[in-house]
């Protein structure tokens, strides 16, 4: 492949082996005299479990056993935990209600494992998990969350009076009324955030191993961060200690936060591996998918946006009630808290904000981070208040942003960021100009001469990713430090591996990482590879998700090549008897500054295994580790353009032109950043426009298929999103980056839905804006233009 | 249970399965053949297209006794050799996979909508509008759009300078 550095469009070293069909994927896995699991679910949104019958099942050709939440709970199985402990605003810590891999007494969402059958064979299972008889009483469900917080609705939690997980708040709520006392102009509006399910293109799948000689498990399982699944299956569920237990989280396919978690299904095949005395594997299906992988989002909020006489924004008051579902997933209390509330200040000087958030348990499926993660709830509920303020004041959308732009740095807001470097007109200006603005109101009248509404909208979303100073997190409730490690071994031939905590599931790690190390030695990419996602070969790490793992994981790749660099400069100078200030690397060979004196790579390893002649006191090998924890969040941001024609006889969308100009810091293969962007802004416009995880009075998912539930396709797209990125350089990592997984979905959402409500004229539109909804806003629009 | 005997990647194989079980689980369990994903189960997503007698199909909507006696290839036998095929290529080339787990299925589609509408004859439009049954969630489509427009131009000079 060549020498392929910073900055370079390198093609993937991954590729092949996708295209080729040779990926190794959780479910690609096999190992002899395996069964297979198939689980027992709930056909009910809140039932109490009466009995469970499973002698029929038994009697089934192929049938194990079924077990039941019953001997998970005498085997000491633990229940699954949030791992992010978030206090309400009296002090009092979160209500955290109980939840057990399997449930014995209570089952509290459609989808809920019961009892898990293990059989021959996959369809031998299935069969018998419908032959598992379970007896149910019915209880009243709840699924709306601002009525779950109503008196006399139905309870899901004893340890969560009135449902309510917690009622925190951020900033200073007297500083905000004051604001609000002194307005010349106030906006308000309710916001409400759809919910939505992932959808990685791989399900959730697990293949656990037990070796009764050496009483050690094997789980390979589909999962953005194996070492954290290692730590929470030992430590708080008791499946395994952490020193017999192995994870392998092998090719995955997609995660967006979604397989961040330690779901139940991972957890009781790992307990059946040993119980039945055979190795178990588990495959989603589709459906299963839709009922027991967390959900993102759906968040219901009131804003109020105070403005002084000369456009300034003043002060900015949230409500939002988040609904968690069923049960606390692992990180779930961070999102609609930490995660969110913290960038409502989006770009703007914002002098005074107060944010409170509720939230609430229903019966529904977990909802956790999804790809953005609280970020996307932030700037969706902020950027419609920008939108909408603009146009209540009669001022350009773009400068009324401007105006309000946040210009020196640092910058501390009201709720706790502390902005690093940022160039916001930079990023306005360039996405005006893509799209042509000034030429907008040509455009309108072409499309209204074609009996089409043109609309424009604008998203100026700032996000915070490179999660994060340990300390600082650890302050902030979470369990967890969020640094991130790596070992860089150099054989004793010079070619290199890389052990890294991050996982790549997509976003192409083994070339982005293997370039930082083709530019520092001057070295052939195929010289390097990246090891990740096996706890047995790499040390701990944490782990991949809030695009992190440039700023995070390839700044501790940076910190340990700076030692191997040092230890190889030391062997140089002394084999070629010069003073290790003047060596130099360059092209592969280490040089004596002004001479032709020159080791190559392979000879300076080679000297460091053969241990012959190495200065006095060094110890033998090449091979560095590094912690690396981050001093402060990174600060991606940008803006959104969306430019749409909407049809006011159909209701239909069609986005004619989207430009998202970036600042991601610097940037080490721009064409893999660009697929980033493509990724994030298409399941953004999914949100806009089509995506909506739908439960009917009862409590059943009606959205629970790919049928049903509507993902973006290739003709839902606009034929080319314009892309560009602008660089400030992030000051608190040695490379300068930012992170790039997430601004797509995190900035696209509000641009959409601007253009929209700009094209019809209507602002009570939520997402997603199905032609119907769009249909009946433009009737009632027609209907108070002609009255 | 019944007999099933076909050719898979142009070896002929045969054996005993489910009256139920399905071409995608035959592939992947009997012939070991792991790169054709099964990604919803109701034929949306695409992840699990082979060709069937040179015609795209949906692996995990066919019982695999209803491809008895048919030529079967999937993913893993589209390359000549260490020789990639031009949409393989191409979807290298363009950065047109992420996770990497849509990618066979994408291919496979891709491959017979060139066939179908003959190399060259692609636009962009088209090439969406066919990509109806095949879902991916990480790339946009973007780059794999562009993968398959200049795989199916790069085949168009391929069969011109053959002639």
């Amino acid at each position: 492949m060549g020498v392929e550095g910073i900055g370079a469009r390198a093609r993937r070293k991954e590729d092949k082996r996708f295209i080729t069909g040779k990926g190794k994927y959780t479910d690609d896995m096999t190992v002899p005299g395996m069964g297979y699991a198939a689980f027992v679910r709930s056909p009910h949104a809140h039932a109490k479990i009466v009995s469970i019958d499973a002698s029929a099942a038994l009697d089934m050709p192929g049938v194990d056993a079924v077990l039941t939440g019953e001997q998970l709970v005498g085997d000491g199985i633990g229940n699954l935990i949030c791992g992010w402990m978030i206090h309400s605003k009296d002090g009092s810590p979160m209500n955290m209600g109980a939840w057990r891999a399997l449930e014995p007494e209570i089952v509290r969402h459609v989808g809920q494992a019961v009892a898990v059958v293990v059989a021959d064979t996959a369809a031998q299972a299935k069969d018998a998990a419908e032959a598992v008889m379970v007896e149910y009483e019915e209880l009243d469900a709840v699924i709306d969350p601002v009525a779950a917080l109503e008196e006399g609705a139905p309870q899901l939690h004893p340890e969560a009076p009135n449902n309510l997980i917690y009622d925190w708040e951020i900033g200073h709520e007297a500083a905000a009324n004051a604001a609000f006392d002194s307005a010349a102009h106030v906006t308000t509006m309710e916001i409400h955030n759809n919910r939505l399910a992932p959808n990685p293109m791989e399900p959730r799948a697990a293949l656990a191993v037990y070796d009764t000689a050496e009483e050690h498990y094997t789980l390979y399982t589909t999962s953005q961060n194996p070492h954290v699944a290692r730590l929470v299956l030992s430590a708080f569920y008791n499946v395994a200690p952490e020193h017999k237990l192995r994870v392998i989280a092998p090719d995955v396919g997609g995660g967006f936060g979604s397989k961040i978690y330690i779901y139940p299904e991972e957890m009781v095949c790992l307990w059946a591996s040993k119980r039945v005395g055979r190795p178990v594997k588990w495959v989603c299906d589709r459906t299963e998918a839709f009922l027991t992988d967390a959900h993102g989002r759906d968040h219901r909020s009131v804003a109020e946006m105070a403005l002084d006489a000369d456009h300034n924004i003043t002060g900015l008051r949230v409500k939002t009630v988040a609904n968690l579902g069923a049960y606390m997933s692992l990180f779930s209390s961070s999102v609609p808290t930490y995660l969110y509330a913290t960038l409502l200040s989006g770009q703007y000087n914002i002098p005074a904000i107060h944010a409170n958030v509720k939230a609430v348990y229903t019966n529904t499926v977990p909802v956790d981070a999804y790809r953005g993660a609280g970020r996307p709830e932030a700037t969706y509920l902020l950027e419609r208040m920008m939108e909408t303020a603009a146009r209540e004041i009669g001022m350009d959308p773009a400068e009324f942003r401007r105006k309000n732009f946040i210009r020196s740095f640092p910058h501390q807001t009201p709720v706790i960021m502390c902005y690093d470097a940022g160039d916001y007109d930079t990023t306005l200006d360039a996405a005006m100009k893509a799209i042509d603005y000034a030429g907008f109101p040509a455009r309108k009248a072409e499309a209204a001469s074609r009996g089409k509404l043109r609309g424009i909208g604008f998203s100026c979303y700032i996000e915070a990713c490179g999660i994060a100073p340990s300390a600082a997190v650890g302050s902030l409730g979470a369990g967890v430090g969020l640094w991130e490690s790596a070992e860089v071994r150099v054989n004793p031939v010079g070619t290199i591996e890389v052990l890294t905590g991050s996982h790549s599931h997509g976003q192409g790690h083994e070339t982005t990482f293997a370039q930082l190390i083709s530019e520092r030695f001057g070295l052939d990419m195929d010289a390097v590879s990246i090891v990740h996602g096996d706890t047995d070969k790499v040390q701990f790490g944490m782990g991949t998700y809030g695009s992190r793992s440039g700023a995070v994981g390839m700044s501790a790749i940076v910190k340990a090549l700076d030692k191997v660099e040092a230890k190889a400069k030391k062997i140089a100078a002394h084999l070629m008897e010069a003073a290790e200030g003047d060596i130099q690397i360059e092209g592969g060979e280490l040089k004596v500054a002004g001479t032709d004196k020159k080791l190559s790579f392979t000879e300076v390893a080679l000297a460091a295994y053969t241990a012959h002649n190495l200065p006095e006191g060094m110890e033998p090998g090449l091979k560095e580790g590094a912690f690396y924890d981050p001093t402060n969040f990174t600060f991606p941001a940008g803006t959104y353009i969306c430019e749409v024609e909407v049809d006011p006889e159909t209701g239909k969308t069609e986005i004619i032109d989207f430009v998202a100009a970036d600042d991601f810091g610097k940037i080490i293969n721009p064409m893999i950043v660009e697929g980033q962007v493509h990724g994030g802004l298409t399941q953004g416009i999914g949100q806009a426009l089509l995506e909506n995880a739908t439960y009917d009075d009862s409590g059943q998912l009606i959205t629970a298929s790919y049928m049903d539930y509507c993902m973006p396709r290739a003709d839902d797209l606009p034929a080319q999103f314009q892309l560009s990125t602008h660089e400030t350089l992030c000051p608190g990592n040695p490379l300068g980056m930012k992170g790039c997984g997430e601004a797509g979905a995190i900035g696209s959402p509000p641009a959409v839905i601007n253009a929209i409500t700009d094209a019809i004229e209507n602002n009570a539109l939520d997402m997603p804006a199905t032609p119907e909804k769009v249909w009946q806003l433009c009737r009632a629009q027609m209907k108070m233009a002609a009255e | 249970m019944a007999h099933v005997s076909m050719s898979v990647n142009g070896k002929k194989v045969s054996g005993q399965v489910e009256d139920r079980t399905l071409l995608v689980n035959f592939i992947r369990e009997t012939r070991n053949l792991t790169g054709t994903h099964v990604g919803c189960d109701t034929s949306q997503c695409g992840a699990c297209v082979v060709h069937v007698n040179g015609k795209a199909v949906k692996s995990c909507t066919l019982l695999a006794v209803q491809a008895d006696g048919a030529d079967v290839v999937t993913i893993e036998g589209l390359a000549n050799g260490a020789n990639l095929h031009p949409v393989q290529a191409a979807f290298r080339e363009h950065h047109g996979l992420q996770c990497g787990f849509c990618t066979p299925g994408m291919i496979m589609s891709a491959v017979d909508m060139i066939n179908r509408y003959g190399p060259g004859n692609l636009d962009e439009k088209t090439i969406r509008h066919e990509l109806e049954g095949n879902i991916c969630r990480c790339t946009g489509y973007q780059n794999i759009v562009k993968a398959i427009k200049a795989a199916s131009d790069e085949m168009a000079g391929m069969q011109q300078a053959a002639e």
